[in-house]
């Protein structure tokens, strides 16, 4: 299904959709207000988004120096080059450990690489800890937002997924509650699991530590339990030095939810005694994307979702509408790069009002590589009596005469035809609006009248 | 302006020659009472801006390069469409052989509004327009030409339409909740996501009406004719004007 598609479906619910809608628009003001309390915000977005690209322009180097600096702390780096190998290697790690049960904290990337279903099929039980892909796990989605998995879902949803999977009473929706439920129900898990997951959210190259950022403390939870960690991490995440941190701290959590920090905040740096941490450096196509030179900025993305919460379209057709792991604006100029006609309507499922890329605090310019993404889907994927109209409308608008010409017959048929041929089925522009009443001239026309 | 003024160019986008000729009058009269010398180069046709958002900028080099000969022996081309403005600027494919005349189309090349702000530095209009008036912030306007502050964005306010209007007398000017939320009209994404332009559309219009408009106004006529369909096609009881002819009737 393509983009329009699934937005007309889900614009079928009109009142879910509002909700969706307003629910999406207080997190994005919640971000107003935070980031307008930081009277240096627009030079944190100029800072961050300038150590991105030093970073993209000098991956390779800060790579190795990572990996040497990991390694001098005890921490045993893999290297993937894409979704297979590390999927291979997550398993070759929990085989080695004897481990059929894991708890996984949230990562973008493993849902990139399709893990929990890799790993299922080979008999090892999966928990995401995190409470909204918990329930998306529950009902066998993915997330449908990378910040708030679950946000397509209202709480009676909940309501009643707990009561199938949870046997919390029928019908109570007190979030306090169904909260309560799931932390009993994870906590079991976490005694369990020989191995966590977790994801990244910066590496740092100069010291080898990384970051992972929650809200509810399970990547610690997970991690301080377990007895091996493994930490999946795209290439793209490094940042040069440790102090680097409080330029993307401050960013990130403001960016995302509006909070002024995130709850949890966890450096790792090695292994305690007795246990491992695994670090599996990813690219899954993300040094062809740097070899593209329009769209390498994508690459700064620190996936805070303050771009789908902005996203006028976002808010009105849901995660799901996008068919793509990371879906709103930023999904849809990284995923083309690694499917394009997957998903070549992804780039035209965009206003271009460029909302997303004042947002962004890393600056990236999302709605000019929409538009850019435009240009190379028509290329090959193009469809083609679409292209041939453009190149009769180039026709007219180069001569002028063929322009008057057809723009006079326009206006006399709107004048001449009966509404029921305007607004054919066909004419998609009248389903649900008016053409406007024709005028009897042109400016052009009346313009010659009067003032020549 | 008039002494040794500075020759003006109009540059009317081609759905407003051909669907709404009276902001195209609106704008020469106004420029002319702003005391410029304005002439209408004949034989304009498009920027090809639909082409170019469609994915098709490559062959739009024709269109442009037709442009940029139709407007090249003038000081300012000015036009009232903030879109339009910002695809001879930002979005103009390069055209071979024309290289020096791009540059400096790109570089005196106004939208209306801020081509009297900024260019002619009018600070107040005196005039009178006594009605309840909201402003539709387009976004090539806003984001692209940064003719007003976006809400995203850490800066002081400002909003050059509403410098110009609010100092006319009677006018009231209406506070929307979402103050520079899209449309939804974008181009062709008005027909190929018709369901998403629509909803939009009418989220935007309950916006003006529950904040009990009279006038929607704005800057680029494309946003305007999307929102007016949406509003006669249910019925509603509301007026829409391009700045041009606000400034131009109060003016008068």
């Amino acid at each position: 299904m393509t983009h329009p598609e699934n937005a007309a479906e889900f614009l079928k619910d009109a009142q879910k959709s509002k909700w969706h809608d307003e629910t999406l628009w207080f997190v994005r003001d919640k971000r107003d207000k935070v980031s307008k309390g930081i009277p240096e915000w627009e030079q944190l977005r100029d800072l961050a988004s300038g150590i991105k690209d030093n970073v993209l322009a000098n991956l390779a180097d800060y790579l190795e120096e990572f990996e040497r600096n990991a390694k001098k702390n005890g921490i045993i780096i893999h290297w993937a080059a894409d979704s297979e190998e590390h999927n291979r290697l997550v398993l070759e790690i929990l085989q080695q450990q004897n481990c059929t049960a894991v708890v996984k904290s949230k990562s973008i990337l493993t849902e990139e690489c399709h893990l929990n279903p890799y790993l299922e099929k080979q008999g090892i039980e999966v928990v995401d800890t995190d409470l909204g892909e918990r329930i998306v796990q529950f009902l066998n989605q993915p997330p449908s937002h990378i910040v708030l998995p679950a946000i397509h879902l209202k709480k009676r949803e909940i309501s009643e997924l707990f009561h199938e999977k949870l046997h919390t009473e029928k019908g109570n929706e007190d979030p306090v509650y169904l909260t309560q439920a799931a932390r009993v129900h994870l906590r079991e898990k976490f005694f369990a699991a020989k191995v966590a997951i977790t994801g990244v959210n910066f590496g740092i190259a100069e010291t080898g530590e990384f970051v992972v950022c929650t809200n509810e403390g399970n990547a610690d939870m997970g991690v301080h339990l377990a007895q091996v960690h493994i930490a999946c991490m795209g290439i793209e995440k490094i940042l040069p030095r440790r102090k680097d941190l409080g330029v993307f701290l401050r960013l990130l959590a403001r960016s995302a939810t509006g909070q002024p920090i995130t709850n949890y905040n966890s450096h790792f740096s090695s292994p305690s005694p007795g246990k491992e941490i695994h670090i599996i450096l990813v690219d899954n196509g993300r040094t062809a994307q740097l070899a593209r030179d329009k769209f390498r900025s994508s690459l700064k993305c620190i996936r805070c979702g303050a771009c789908m919460n902005t996203c006028p379209i976002y808010r009105r057709s849901g995660g799901f509408s996008y068919n793509s792991t990371v879906p709103g604006p930023i999904g849809s100029i990284l995923s083309p790069g690694l499917d394009l006609k997957k998903h070549s309507s992804l780039p035209f499922a965009s206003t271009l009002c460029g909302s997303c890329t004042d947002v962004c605090p890393v600056k990236i310019n999302i709605h000019e590589q929409l538009y850019e993404w435009r240009q190379e889907v028509t290329k090959t994927h193009g469809d083609f009596a679409k292209g041939l109209s453009m190149k009769l409308a180039n026709g007219i608008f180069k001569s002028p005469l063929a322009y008057k010409i057809s723009g006079s017959l326009m206006r006399n048929a709107l004048k001449s035809l009966p509404n029921s041929l305007i607004y054919h089925p066909l004419n998609v522009w009248g389903k649900n609006r008016n053409l406007p009443d024709p005028p009897k001239e042109s400016f052009q026309q009346w313009y010659q009248k009067n003032r020549s | 302006m008039k002494a040794n003024s500075p020759s003006v160019a109009l540059f009317i986008p081609c759905y407003v020659d051909q669907f709404y000729p009276q902001v195209g009058i609106a704008t020469l009269e106004l420029l002319e009472k702003l005391g410029c010398t304005v002439t209408y180069p004949s034989g304009q046709t498009c920027c090809g801006q639909p082409l170019a958002n469609a994915g098709y900028a490559r062959d739009t080099v024709g269109t442009a390069s037709h442009f940029i000969e139709t407007f090249s022996d003038y000081d300012y081309v000015v036009c009232p469409s903030g879109s339009c403005t910002l695809h001879v600027k930002e979005h103009f494919p390069a055209v071979a052989g024309l290289e020096k005349e791009q540059e400096a189309l790109e570089h005196k090349i106004y939208e209306l509004i801020e081509f009297i702000t900024d260019i002619l530095k009018i600070e107040r209009l005196e005039g009178k327009f006594p009605h309840r008036v909201s402003f539709h912030s387009s976004c090539h306007g806003q984001r692209g030409l940064h003719l007003s502050s976006g809400s995203e964005l850490n800066q002081p306010p400002f909003n050059k339409a509403r410098k110009l209007l609010e100092n006319l007398e009677g006018l009231d000017w209406v506070e929307l909740s979402r103050t520079d939320e899209c449309c939804g009209f974008g181009g062709t994404f008005a027909v190929t996501e018709e369901a998403l332009s629509i909803q939009m559309g009418k989220d935007r219009l309950a916006d003006h009406l529950q904040h009990k408009t009279e006038i929607i106004t704005g800057g680029d006529m494309s946003c305007i004719m999307h929102l007016q369909g949406i509003a006669t096609r249910s019925k509603q009881e509301l007026k829409f004007l391009h700045l041009a002819e606000i400034l131009n009737q109060a003016l008068s």
